[in-house]
């Protein structure tokens, strides 16, 4: 687990040093494609709220609905209503918190 | 020639320090995410030390939940990484952009790039397709700093905080990555990759290896292939 855990990192570090290095010489200038901008600017959405969707409602390999799945609606809920992201973290901890400390 | 010169002297002195003050909000928010990093990589595995030293060199907020996810559900170091790749795709369309405001020769432009994330890049954006280097620098430097501060923070979470689960940290990651998605999400269509890409994910959680679930969300985005120019936003 320990290698696994210091490969992920190397790896990370070499292929975000890349990526951002790359952006302002590649192309010299000129335009990216249309089409591969529509798919990069597409990626970010899908891999999003795949994260959120599998940290809100599984734990590991099972699907899992706890008390920060409630806390991460309420603060859902809040960021939909265009309230202020620190409110939004508050409540969904608070709430949480406050579940966990009643069961 | 863009329409505004590099700032020299004065200039640039100034910009530095607005980019610094605009991006102390940002800061504040990523202490407490790169806190809730610390946190959850801790509970994956990862020592005190690998939190901070992946927070120091990685610094990118969603490829390093992307990795640690995918290794907490049980992935390989190659999925972890792929998922971090496609996370920071979005930083090659934004290093295009920026790439004619920041001179010199490529080695040098492309350690200027390192500078780019998505707060800076965005409020650097002079909004006539020409941005302002020295703001860039100015802003993402309180953030690399807070970030940094914040994983230590997050990473001696257990010793500083006691029980952590029990305080509900653990949900401030996803609520901040909802607040992204919702920023992401600026029509029909991204709202259907959104949705679409949460689903397939979930849909895949009991069934896929561990780390596929996430990677497989990203074939929804080829659905960008169909979109014609003038419709990309």
């Amino acid at each position: 687990m320990t290698a696994t855990i210091w490969w992920t990192i190397a790896g990370c570090a070499v292929v975000t040093a890349v990526i951002k290095g790359v952006g302002p010489v590649a192309l010299g200038g000129r335009e990216i494609p249309a089409r591969m901008t529509g798919v990069i600017t597409l990626m970010a959405p899908a891999l999003l709220a795949a994260l959120v969707l599998t940290s809100t409602f599984a734990v590991r390999d099972e699907w899992h609905v706890g008390a920060h799945t409630v806390g991460v609606a309420v603060g859902g809920v809040i960021l939909v209503r265009r309230g202020p992201l620190v409110l939004a973290v508050a409540a969904a901890v608070g709430v949480t918190a406050l579940l966990r400390a009643l069961t | 020639m863009p329409r505004h010169p590099d700032p020299t002297g004065p200039d640039r002195t100034a910009s530095l320090r607005a980019g610094f003050r605009a991006a102390l909000p940002y800061a504040a928010v990523g202490f407490l995410l790169s806190m809730s990093f610390g946190i959850f990589a801790r509970d994956a595995g990862f020592s005190a030390v690998a939190v901070v030293v992946m927070s120091a060199i990685v610094f990118a907020g969603s490829a390093q939940f992307a990795a640690v996810t995918i290794l907490a559900s049980g992935g390989t170091a190659g999925a972890a990484v792929a998922a971090a790749a496609l996370m920071n795709s979005r930083f090659l369309p934004m290093g295009i952009a920026i790439g004619p405001s920041m001179p010199g020769r490529a080695p040098w432009r492309a350690a200027q790039g390192q500078a780019i994330v998505d707060a800076s890049w965005a409020m650097a954006n002079r909004g006539d397709g020409t941005f302002d280097r020295w703001f860039l620098f100015g802003s993402t430097a309180p953030q690399y700093v807070s970030w940094v501060a914040g994983g230590l923070l997050g990473a001696l979470g257990g010793d500083v905080f006691g029980d952590t689960s029990r305080l509900g940290l653990d949900a401030i990651y996803p609520t901040f990555f909802l607040a992204l998605v919702i920023a992401e999400v600026k029509d029909r269509t991204t709202l259907a990759v959104a949705v679409a890409g949460g689903l397939v994910a979930l849909a895949l959680v009991q069934v896929a290896p561990a780390g596929v679930p996430v990677l497989a969300a990203s074939l929804v985005a080829l659905w960008g292939l169909r979109r014609r120019p003038e419709e990309a936003a």
